[in-house]
């Protein structure tokens, strides 16, 4: 391979593109181009999911763990105080972030499983299958969603497991709407003819023709539906009906401690305890907003208007 | 996974099956599910919701009430709410989304812009803890608890949902703001604002005279679509300032597991969700008859 750099030779050339990337070094370079925005988000996406794997070897105490003093101020032993009953609240962010985006995280898995699967089985077969699931969608998204799952939850009770299907079944319309309405125009592509005359299944023509092509626009709906999950997770874990004590949850410790922020003029730090889990809420969803953006952009080719 | 028996919970768990089954059948809980739906469907065409569950107890005295009665007084009360939060948001995200496309780019139109997509990642109640820690505990301007009752009176009502009524504000405006800008952006990208251009007409004229006209379609839509948002949001806004709405109703009576007022209440904000899709529907076949004739 010639190196230097002022004489011209083919041979170099053709040499330094011979070199092949590996993925890995192929996304090192995409991060390093990567906007500012996008980089912070990546960073607290990875931090946040550190946190909720190593929970227990990062958390100063144990998830419900009970100290005699509640609402301790802030200090060395109980870095942002107790909270109502005497709980560790800096464990309890820490357990919250496994509890609480691991909830989230898994409804958004079954809520595209669902929509995602009848979505394309109602792109691919497009008779009354297609005309009663999309018009079953429509009664579904006619109904504002924290409403409908407050009335599924007072029927079949609060349960993490109920919270997790209610949830996923009501977002799964958004993500079928979608996967139907990006598989329409793949579906009619020759290679998926010729698929289907070579005597594939639906299930063969569903993962391995039309799946690979719409992947993009799914992946940045997933990181889009995991914020609208995660929020109104929060919301319901917030209104006292999602996920239930003693497990921590971000939304439910706001809740909880939320009669500190009275006390702003006397502690300022004590009054901030109940917005701790609301901003771990928030930064988490800038996050994965940011680093969808980015992905939509390098993938898309949007660009921004004039 | 299983269905909450209203019985079972208020009697406890020691309670004999006799007793659970008399209670039942006394509040109609023993017929099939699809009876008990049409009898509900029947009643609410005619304005009437039910008995709620609640105020009964083991020895049998009665107090409980209409569920039409627990719920048109808050009914109000959120109306109220909802439409001073609207008559902030909308002119104000009308004005900043007019502003930010005269000014594009600018660094007012990019702290604008930041500004809205951080206040639309945020969830309600962060934004309302935030508002309070602010302007009801650090400096006492505004109540924190906006506990209104009937003889309250309008202007002491203003005063104690002036936070409520900020937060949903905050929550909207972004959308609404941004769908503005975007849509005012959009057209003068058209051939007519080149031809208004070239004949001299000034930036601020172009956008008030030939492109807003023309954006009132889109932007009455996403109004009318950020209005059924509030109908939504005003239940966690409610809860937190502690408001006598029917999203609080709402919650306490899915805590208490009292179906027929969750069910009531489902009813409200479902009908007017519907109805103010419908009006943005209707808007944009107004300002835009092109819509009626798909091709």
């Amino acid at each position: 391979m010639n190196k230097d750099t002022k004489t011209y030779s083919a041979a170099g050339e053709v040499g330094s593109i011979l070199e092949t990337r590996s993925t890995f070094t192929r996304l090192k370079i995409e991060l390093t181009k990567a906007p500012l925005t996008a980089k912070f988000g990546i960073f607290i996406i990875i931090v946040f999911v550190g946190l909720a794997i190593f929970a227990p070897l990062i958390a100063p105490y144990g998830e419900a763990e009970v100290f005699p003093e509640p609402y301790a101020p802030w200090s060395s032993n109980h870095i942002f105080g107790t909270d109502q009953i005497g709980r560790d609240i800096f464990s309890r962010l820490i357990f919250g972030a496994r509890n609480t985006v691991g909830v989230a995280f898994a409804t958004t898995i079954l809520a595209f499983l669902i929509g995602g699967a009848l979505g394309l089985a109602a792109a691919i077969n497009r008779s009354y299958l297609d005309l009663f699931l999309s018009r079953t969608v429509d009664v579904l998204m006619a109904i504002p969603q924290l409403i409908f799952a407050l009335v599924l939850l007072s029927i079949f009770g609060s349960t993490i497991i109920n919270l997790i299907i209610i949830i996923a079944v009501l977002d799964s319309t958004r993500v079928f709407r979608l996967t139907r309405a990006v598989s329409l125009n793949v579906v009619v592509m020759d290679y998926v003819e010729v698929a289907k005359l070579r005597g594939e299944n639906i299930s063969w023509v569903m993962r391995k023709e039309i799946l690979p092509n719409i992947l993009p626009p799914l992946i940045a709906e997933f990181g889009l539906r995991f914020c609208f999950v995660f929020l109104s997770i929060a919301a319901l874990s917030f209104l006292g009906v999602g996920i239930q004590p003693p497990t921590a949850d971000w939304g439910s410790m706001v809740r909880e401690n939320a009669s500190l922020i009275q006390f702003a003029q006397y502690d300022l730090k004590a009054a901030m305890t109940p917005l701790l889990p609301a901003a771990a809420i928030a930064l988490l969803t800038v996050a994965v907003n940011f680093v969808v953006d980015w992905f939509l952009h390098k993938t898309s080719g949007i660009k921004d208007e004039k | 996974m299983l269905p909450g028996d209203f019985g079972q919970a208020i009697l406890g768990q020691a309670a004999l099956p006799e007793t659970v089954a008399a209670f039942r059948q006394e509040l109609g809980l023993d017929k099939p599910a699809y009876i008990r739906y049409f009898d509900w469907a029947l009643g609410a065409i005619q304005g009437d919701l039910g008995t709620s569950f609640s105020g009964r107890n083991a020895s049998g005295a009665d107090r409980s009430a209409e569920v039409v009665d627990k719920i048109a007084p808050r009914l109000w009360n959120t109306l109220f709410l909802a439409s001073m939060a609207a008559l902030i948001a909308v002119p104000l995200s009308l004005i900043l989304g007019i502003l930010t496309a005269l000014y594009r780019n600018s660094f007012f139109d990019r702290s604008v812009n930041t500004a809205t997509l951080t206040t639309i990642s945020f969830p309600e109640f962060f934004v309302a803890y935030i508002l309070i820690l602010f302007f009801a505990s650090l400096n006492q301007i505004f109540p924190s608890l906006a506990n209104v009752d009937p003889d309250t009176n309008f202007g002491e009502r203003i005063y104690r949902t002036a936070l409520p009524a900020f937060t949903l504000t905050l929550v909207i405006v972004a959308h609404m703001m941004r769908m503005t800008r975007a849509a005012i952006i959009n057209l003068l990208a058209s051939p007519y604002i080149q031809m208004a251009k070239l004949s001299g007409a000034s930036q601020t004229e172009i956008i008030l005279k030939h492109a807003l006209p023309n954006a009132w379609a889109p932007i009455a839509t996403v109004i009318a679509f950020n209005l059924a948002y509030l109908v939504v949001g005003v239940v966690v806004v409610e809860v937190v300032f502690v408001y006598p709405g029917v999203g609080q109703l709402m919650v306490d009576a899915v805590r208490t597991r009292d179906i027929p007022v969750v069910q009531g209440c489902a009813l409200i904000f479902a009908v007017t969700y519907i109805l103010l899709n419908l009006i943005a529907d209707i808007i944009g076949i107004v300002t835009n008859p092109r819509l009626l004739h798909p091709k």
